[in-house]
């Protein structure tokens, strides 16, 4: 590992000026992607600036009914949180998917959505990868594709996005607000995470220097349910290969009146199924709606050599939560307040 | 705004509590600029004594206890937050002290398998500190083979109850279920929430037996501090006085 030096920042504002002041910095938040990374030699920082100690460790109640989420909050506390688990399942079992209950302590919101892919190739540094080196090339075009992306991917980068939290919050409608050297600006949380394209190097829209002070999660639609589920290799502590958020809202007529539907482990970012949520909007809920829907979504699929299986999975995902939570069955979630 | 509530409820604060410091950062760090050096002094609380270092700024926390501060209990298995053999109590919350670097716990409270036993000193040091019920439970259900990952998944399993008891829910919480505390624990809850320690020998069935041995005498105690015994480990009113 390369010597750094290090600061603590003691306001959002300063942290963005350091950032500014000091090539080759970078924030640093529970550490648990960066420090691993810069023990593999992918992340060599010249200088740290610790943000975890910011005054952004708070959930607050935003007039609206929505939460506004810090960026320092950590996963733990997010996913116990009273107003997230009622107004927000999907959520709290987002997060409560991913890592270990210790690395859930350290990592906090926004340093969980900037987290890095699990490509092996990207993790190697022995290894070309244009992610971590534009312009060297994909290993991972013709290597191992088992835990590799089947839909939005390029002849550049086949990586998908580790985090269970972003597909809960692209589902969600959320937003991520930057604070960066030209100011403060709003993202769609669904839009945060880029497509690979011939730049894979960046893995969002976020702008040099720029820090992620919150995440505001908008109020549930009226008689919303959510839920989350994550196929893995292990029941727990493992990634997904394929994770859904389902949230669904019906008439009283049993229409849909709103559904947002997001895949994890699929592609470069949360894939939100628009084309899927447009064919169920305003229809009859019947497992033959959501299949046709799902199914019309995964036409764009590409799988690649070794993990077609993560499109039929990701269909039989979606298809069960939507009727799970259609018929607020066991599986989905509690009932919402209306 | 309004309403505004603790994102962290805190292993001391019921869910939803006011005010609370980032976890697992001590109230009293203060900003700090190293901007020109590549070392730093720090001060960590471990298993109740203070220890002043210079530590470089990559050093890790299990680095600076094993080689620095001799505390060789915390043991190093993938160096990566892979397997949890090297987990801690940092004011109270279990953490992976291999990703933590020593810098950022600059003024920490830290409790290391050496300080499980007894506050001010080694577990069994003096023959006369009794150990830590889970210690306890461990080796009445014979919950390790080579031992190897043991400190770690005592130091899991007393932060885990402490989580518990705070009302921290698991992905095997059933969504609109009130969380139980640690007496309520199910083997299916104690396996998800322990999956953060991994045992090479597969002592896993009596790990999950000892566990369920402590969860369940907390509860009929009906204070839910036994897991705390005498240590300031993961007992609910030490992070409480943190928080305050
Ligand atoms: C063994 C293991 C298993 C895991 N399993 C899962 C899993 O199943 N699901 C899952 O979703 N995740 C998983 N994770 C990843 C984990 O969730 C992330 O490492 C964690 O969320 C990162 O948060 P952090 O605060 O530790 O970020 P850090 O490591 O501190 O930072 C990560 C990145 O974000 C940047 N950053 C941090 N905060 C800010 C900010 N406020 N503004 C701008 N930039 C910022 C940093 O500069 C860095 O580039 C796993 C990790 C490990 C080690
Ligand atoms: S898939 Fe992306 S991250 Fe992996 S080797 Fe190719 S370019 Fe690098
Ligand atoms: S040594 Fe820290 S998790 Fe394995
Ligand atoms: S007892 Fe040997 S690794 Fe767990």
């Amino acid at each position: 590992m390369k010597p750094f030096t290090y600061e603590r920042a003691a306001t959002p504002e300063q942290a963005v000026s350091s950032y500014a002041a000091r090539p080759g910095a970078r924030y640093l938040a529970g550490g648990t992607n960066l420090v691993d990374l810069m023990k593999l030699g992918v992340e060599r920082p010249e200088h740290l600036i610790d943000v975890s100690g910011l005054p952004l460790d708070r959930v607050e109640h935003t007039v609206d009914g929505g939460l506004r989420v810090g960026a320092a909050v950590r996963n733990s506390d997010l996913a116990a949180h009273p107003a997230v688990r009622r107004d927000h399942p999907v959520l709290s079992q987002a997060l409560l998917a991913g890592a270990s209950g210790q690395l859930r302590n350290a990592a906090t919101t926004g340093g969980n959505l900037l987290q890095r892919t699990r490509c092996p190739y990207f993790q190697d540094t022995s290894v070309p990868c244009n992610k971590r080196e534009p312009g060297s090339g994909c290993s991972a075009l013709h290597g191992s594709h088992r835990d590799m992306a089947v839909l939005g991917h390029s002849d550049d980068c086949v990586a998908t996005h580790p985090s269970d939290m972003a597909v809960a919050l692209a589902a969600l409608d959320a937003e991520v607000e930057l604070l960066g050297p030209e100011g403060r600006r709003t993202v769609p949380a669904a839009d945060f995470h880029r497509l690979p394209g011939d730049d894979p190097h960046q893995d969002t829209v976020l702008r040099p220097g720029e820090l992620i002070v919150s995440v505001t999660v908008p109020p549930p639609p009226a008689g919303a349910r959510s839920a989350y589920r994550k196929a893995r290799e292990r029941a727990s502590y493992a990634f997904a290969l394929a994770s859904v958020a389902v949230v669904l809202a019906r008439a009283q007529d049993g229409t849909v009146r709103h559904v947002a539907l997001a895949f994890g482990g699929l592609a470069h970012r949360p894939w939100r199924a628009r084309t899927a949520e447009e064919l169920l909007t305003g229809a009859p809920l019947t497992t033959e709606a959501c299949s046709r829907a799902v199914e019309a979504e995964l036409a764009a699929a590409r799988p690649l050599s070794g993990n077609a299986f993560k499109v039929s999975l990701a269909r039989s995902l979606a298809v069960h939560m939507l009727t799970a939570l259609a018929e607020g069955g066991a599986d989905g979630t509690s009932p919402q307040r209306a | 705004m309004e309403n505004a509530s603790s994102a962290r409820p805190n292993p001391a604060d019921p869910p939803g509590a006011t005010a609370a410091p980032a976890a697992g950062r001590p109230t009293s760090q203060a900003p700090t600029n190293s901007a020109t050096s590549l070392e730093s002094p720090l001060t960590l609380l471990v298993n109740g004594t203070a220890h002043t270092v210079t530590a470089d700024h990559r050093a890790s926390l299990l680095d600076v206890l094993r080689e620095r501060l001799g505390l060789t209990g915390t043991k190093k298995g993938c160096d990566h937050g892979q397997c949890g053999a090297c987990t801690v109590l940092v004011e109270g919350r279990r953490l992976n002290s291999c990703l933590l670097l020593a810098v950022t716990q600059d003024g920490a409270r830290i409790t290391t398998v050496e300080g499980l036993a007894g506050q001010d000193g080694l577990a069994g040091q003096d023959g006369a500190r009794a150990s830590h019920p889970l210690q306890e439970a461990f080796r009445n259900r014979d919950a390790f083979q080579c031992g190897y990952c043991t400190p770690g998944q005592l130091c899991s399993a007393v932060g885990m109850l402490a989580e518990a008891e705070a009302g921290f829910p698991s992905y095997v919480t059933p969504p609109g279920a009130e969380p139980t505390g640690p007496a309520g624990l199910s083997r299916a809850e104690i396996r998800e929430r322990m999956s953060g320690n991994l045992c090479r020998c597969g002592a896993y069935v009596h790990i999950v037996e000892a566990v369920e041995d402590v969860a369940g005498a907390v509860g009929a105690d009906g204070t839910g501090t036994s897991t705390g015994t005498s240590t300031d480990a993961g007992r609910p009113a030490d992070a409480g006085e943190v928080a305050r």
